[in-house]
Formats: structure tokens, C-alpha cells, sequence
């Protein structure tokens, strides 16, 4: 309920969202040249709550009965969630005419995502979070199908939706513990109460169940399984806004109950079982990677590589690692987007070109297309001056902070071994003779977005001191 | 202690009596005239026994998906508007909008199955 009109301007991101996701829908069933300004209005709002989030981000206050908080680094957030998602709106206007499953859902399903992944970024209580994870993982289970005419995409949309929904069991019963235990679902009385019940067997359980339920969405080691098979079978595009969105939503569920518990003095609870994750998504990540000769399941690999790097900060404890982890998720869903996106556009009908050789001698074929997807793969692979440089920088101070010097250390060798997978896409491109004769169809929207998520990895990586001080001031 | 119960063990006797009593009462009197087709256990339902990877037609569940949706919609408003004197007496009339938000989003995508053809049976 909004009491006065502060209040109203401060959830106007999410309000935004809502009402766009009705008008979305008004437009499918009554407009004429609907499949023209679909995916446009689509776009046109989320710049809208995104760019109203960014002018907002000092009015820090709780909305709704104490059950959504806004402002600060929640409305950071909002910007990677409402950008990412206008930049995968944007790719798949043509790539989704190109597959022929040009359907004015996928618009809506996508602003429906984003409404999920924002409510579980506000939120200031375990429901919201539920209420939030499934609207975004509900969503997500249609879009991984939404090219429902091949039968890969079904199959990436069933086992996406039969894993989920498992994991979301351990969610929903780590938060019937932690009820049980506490007595509320809110998370400043669950925050509370923690030092007291910190030897209560059932609370940390819980708790734990709560992390394995996100562990999946992240796609941290033992829960990746769905991972390569999920983003190689659903459109490219979809499974750039898996990797970002998703992941970074479900990063800021966790950043939310265990920042909480920061404050209570439990930081460290955790530690052992977040470094053993980190590590063995990390290593895990980046070896199967290197195996890999498709290229969007080489992505899915190095995503559950970068799961890991942002597990150490979670494991660091501290708040330098909860801002990295934050500056880490926004450059990471740039550069992320900018490869899918790259994919997206060279990937030709009927999943040519997803081999990783139909990339060798592309920079004498497109060279500007080679040079964006060079820029995104010295991005993940973490070298200077780039963004990923400075995500997995302020992570490791973060750890070594916290006296994790041995998980730093395995962190960097892990990007070390990245560098190996990432850089032979380069190494194709620009040393190899082209093997295969193939024409990359004009997609100036799919370049466009391309472009904007480069033009923002190199802000990030030139300008990180500026945004690591915004986040850090908000903690 | 005990005696406080006997009306309710009266009510269980009596229902037992009264519906083994209509049931004798059918197959006493009524006429027999038996076909397989009303000799099943589901007269107008699906066979019980055979296999159990019967082909259901996709129709179903759509009308079950929709079904839910309003099955939702009372489960949601029942409790309100039996609440709503109370709770309009504390918070005021942001109670009735609140519920009016939630009834023309609920609507609106009544509108979109509608004209979708979700309803449609053929």
C-alpha cells in the first residue's frame, strides 16, 4: 500500500515495469503492426525504469509494509537488470525473425523476467524473494522454449523447468526452517535473531538448504548440470539474459540475507562451504571449458567459472567483497552480453556457425565483428584495462582481506587457465585461414546492442573507481 | 464427560443408518436394468482399468491452467471481502484499490486468453 507520494516515486522502477508488462499485453491483443513496435516499447520502458532507478539512487527507503526496499544498491540492480535486459531486447528482434518465432510473448515474457528479478532485488523478506524467483524462473522456463518449433529448445525448456522447480523445493523448504526457527520471514527479525539461534541445528540447515536452492540458479559446481545443455538449447539470446540477469538476480537474493547476517556479526558462518563452492566452480569452469568446441556451451562454462570468482567474495565476508561482487555483476552482464550477443549475430539458420572453428578468419571477413567479440573475451578473460579486470581485482582484495589468501590465489590461477579458451577465439579469428564460406546477415539493432554493452565494458573498466565508490557508499 | 458426546455418536448413527438405508433401499426397489456401459465404475468418465499412457487432448489443460486462474482469484478475494469492514475501519480506502489493482490485472489477462482463443474449444 503507497501512503503518500514519496513513496509512489520511490517504486515507480517496479511500477513502471508492471504497468509496462500490461501495456505489452493490450498491445498483443488489439494492435495492428503489433510485431513492428512490440520489441520498441518494450525497450522504451525498460530504459525508462532503469534510467529513473539511476536518478532515484539516493532516496533509500522501505516500501509495502516493510517488504521491498529501494534506493542505494538495490536501484544498481535495477540498472543491470532493466539495461541487460533492453540490450537483449534489442538483439532479438532480428534473431528471432530469423528462426521464424517472432511471437510478441517473448517481449512480455521478457519484461515479466525482469519483474521477478527486481522484486527479489528489493526485497526485505523471504516471501518476496520466493514470490520474485518464481516469477523470474517461470518466465524463464517459457523463454528457454520459446523457439518451440525446434525440438532442442523444448528440451533445454523441459529440463530447465524439471530442475528448477526441484531446486526451488530446497528454497521454499530452507525458508519453511528458517520460519519454524525464527518465528518470521522477515529478514531484518531472521538478521536479528541470528546470533541467538546460531547453534540451532534446524536454522542453519535452513539456511543452507535456502543457498543450495540460489546455488542453482547461479550455477555454481554441483548444481550446474543444467547449464551447458540448458543455454545450448534455447535461443542465444535467451541464454545471454540466463547467464546475466538471472545470475546477478540471484546474486542479490543472496547478497540481501547474508548482508544481512554481515551485520548481525555472522559474516563467517559460511566461509568453508562458500570457498569449497568457489573453488570447485572456478576450476571445475574453466578446465571443462577448454574441452568445449561449441561455443555457446563454452560460454556456459566459463559462466559457471565466473560463478565462482563471485562465490569468493561472498565467502571474503566483508563489504568490500559484497561491492565487488555487485561492480563484478554489472560488468560481467556487459561483457557476457556483448559474446552471446556476438553469437547471436553470427550464428546462422538452423545453428550454423556455433562451431568453434566457423570462427577462424573472421577478423579479415568482419572486422568489426571481431574486434567487439576480441573485446568481450579480453573481458572475461579478466585482462586490463577492462571491466572483468576490475570485477575480479576488488573480489580477490576482498578475500585476501579477509585472510582468504589461498582462495585468492586459486582464483587467479583458474582465470589463468580462462585465458587459454578465451583468448583461442581471438587467436581464430585473427591468425587462422577461414575454413567454412559463410554470409553474416546485416543486423544493425543486434550490432547496436552489441555495441552499447562493449561501449559500457570499457566505462566500467576505465572509470571503476567511481562506480565501486557509489556502491561501497551505499553499504 | 461422556454424556456431552452422546448426540454427536446420535448424528454419526443416524447418517450411517440413513445413507446404507437409501443405498438397500435403491437396490430393493428400484427396476434393474444393467449395461456394461453403467456397470463401470465411472459411467460417464474415462475406463478404469487400461493403460496408464492415455493420449489426453492438449484442450484439458488449457481449460485446467485457466480454471486455476480464477480458483486463485476467489481464493484471494473470499477472505478480503470477508475482512474488508475491519480492515477498512484501520487502513482506510487504500483496502479497496488494492484489491481493485489486483482484479484488473487479473482481468486484463482474462482479456488476452479471451482473445487469444484460449476459450475456444474446437
Amino acid at each position: 500500500m503507497i501512503n503518500n507520494a514519496q513513496e509512489f516515486y520511490n517504486a515507480l522502477p517496479i511500477l513502471i515495469i508492471g504497468t509496462g508488462i500490461l501495456i505489452s499485453l493490450l498491445i498483443e491483443i488489439y494492435a495492428e503492426k503489433r510485431k513492428i513496435f512490440q520489441p520498441w516499447i518494450s525497450i522504451i520502458i525498460f530504459i525508462a525504469a532503469g534510467s529513473y532507478a539511476l536518478l532515484s539512487i539516493e532516496q533509500k527507503s522501505t516500501l509495502f509494509m516493510n517488504m521491498l526496499a529501494t534506493g542505494g544498491n538495490v536501484n544498481v540492480f535495477y540498472f543491470i537488470f532493466t539495461f541487460g535486459a533492453a540490450v537483449v531486447t534489442l538483439l532479438s528482434i532480428n534473431y528471432l525473425k530469423k528462426y521464424g518465432a517472432n511471437y510478441g510473448e517473448f517481449y512480455i515474457l521478457v519484461q515479466l523476467s525482469v519483474l521477478g528479478m527486481m522484486l527479489m532485488a528489493g526485497a526485505k523478506d523471504l516471501i518476496v524473494i520466493f514470490l520474485g524467483l518464481e516469477l523470474m524462473s517461470v518466465s524463464f522456463y517459457a523463454l528457454a522454449g520459446i523457439n518451440r518449433k525446434r525440438l532442442k529448445s523444448n528440451e533445454a525448456s523441459l529440463k530447465y523447468f524439471l530442475l528448477g522447480a526441484f531446486t526451488t523445493g530446497f528454497t521454499v523448504y530452507g525458508i519453511a526452517l528458517i520460519y519454524g526457527t525464527v518465528g518470521s520471514t522477515s529478514i531484518d527479525l531472521i538478521a536479528e535473531k541470528f546470533i541467538e539461534l546460531s547453534n540451532n541445528f534446524l536454522f542453519i540447515t535452513g539456511l543452507l538448504l535456502f543457498f543450495i536452492g540460489f546455488s542453482f540458479k547461479i550455477a555454481a559446481f554441483p548444481f550446474h548440470m543444467w547449464v551447458p545443455d540448458v543455454y545450448q538449447g534455447s535461443s542465444t539470446t535467451v541464454a545471454g539474459l540466463f547467464s546475466t540477469g538471472g545470475k546477478a538476480a540471484a546474486f542479490s537474493a543472496i547478497l540481501i540475507t547474508l548482508g544481512a547476517l554481515f551485520t548481525a556479526g555472522g559474516a563467517h558462518t559460511f566461509t568453508p562451504y562458500l570457498a569449497v563452492l568457489a573453488v570447485l566452480s572456478m576450476l571445475y569452469g574453466s578446465i571443462v571449458a577448454i574441452a568445449q568446441s561449441d561455443i555457446k556451451r563454452m560460454l556456459a562454462y566459463s559462466s559457471i567459472a565466473h560463478a565462482g570468482y563471485l562465490i569468493i567474495g561472498l565467502a571474503a565476508g566483508n563489504y568490500q567483497g559484497i561491492a565487488g561482487i555487485i561492480f563484478y555483476l554489472a560488468a560481467y552482464t556487459f561483457m557476457n552480453l556483448g559474446a552471446f550477443g556476438i553469437v547471436s549475430l553470427i550464428e546462422g539458420e538452423e545453428e550454423a556457425n556455433l562451431d568453434i572453428k566457423s570462427y577462424a578468419g573472421l577478423a579479415a571477413k568482419y572486422p568489426m565483428l571481431a574486434a567487439l567479440l576480441s573485446i568481450c573475451m579480453f573481458a572475461l578473460a579478466g585482462l586490463p584495462p577492462l571491466a572483468g579486470f576490475f570485477g575480479k581485482y576488488y573480489i580477490f582484495i576482498a578475500a585476501i582481506k579477509a585472510d582468504l589468501t589461498w582462495l585468492a590465489i586459486v582464483g587467479v590461477f583458474s582465470s589463468a587457465i580462462s585465458v587459454y579458451f578465451y583468448l583461442r577465439i581471438v587467436v581464430l579469428m585473427y591468425f587462422k585461414e577461414s575454413e567454412k564460406d559463410f554470409v553474416v546477415a546485416h543486423n544493425s539493432t543486434g550490432l547496436l546492442a552489441v555495441i552499447i554493452s562493449v561501449l559500457l565494458v570499457i566505462v566500467f573498466g576505465v572509470a571503476p573507481g567511481t562506480i565501486i565508490n557509489l556502491i561501497s557508499s551505499f553499504l | 464427560m461422556i454424556e456431552s458426546y452422546i448426540p454427536i455418536f446420535l448424528v454419526i448413527g443416524f447418517a450411517i443408518v440413513f445413507a446404507f438405508g437409501v443405498l438397500l433401499s435403491s437396490t430393493a426397489f428400484g427396476p434393474q436394468r444393467p449395461t456394461s456401459e453403467k456397470s463401470s465404475t465411472y459411467e460417464s468418465g474415462m475406463k478404469p482399468v487400461g493403460t496408464t499412457r492415455e493420449r489426453v487432448s492438449i484442450k484439458y489443460y488449457m481449460v485446467a491452467m485457466l480454471f486455476i486462474i480464477f480458483d486463485i482469484e476467489v481464493i484471494f478475494v473470499y477472505p478480503w471481502a470477508v475482512q474488508f469492514k475491519k480492515l477498512f475501519s484501520e487502513v482506510g480506502i487504500s483496502v479497496f484499490y488494492s484489491m481493485l489493482v489486483f482484479l484488473v490485472v487479473l482481468e486484463l489477462g482474462y482479456l488476452y486468453v479471451y482473445k487469444k482463443g484460449g476459450f475456444r474449444w474446437d
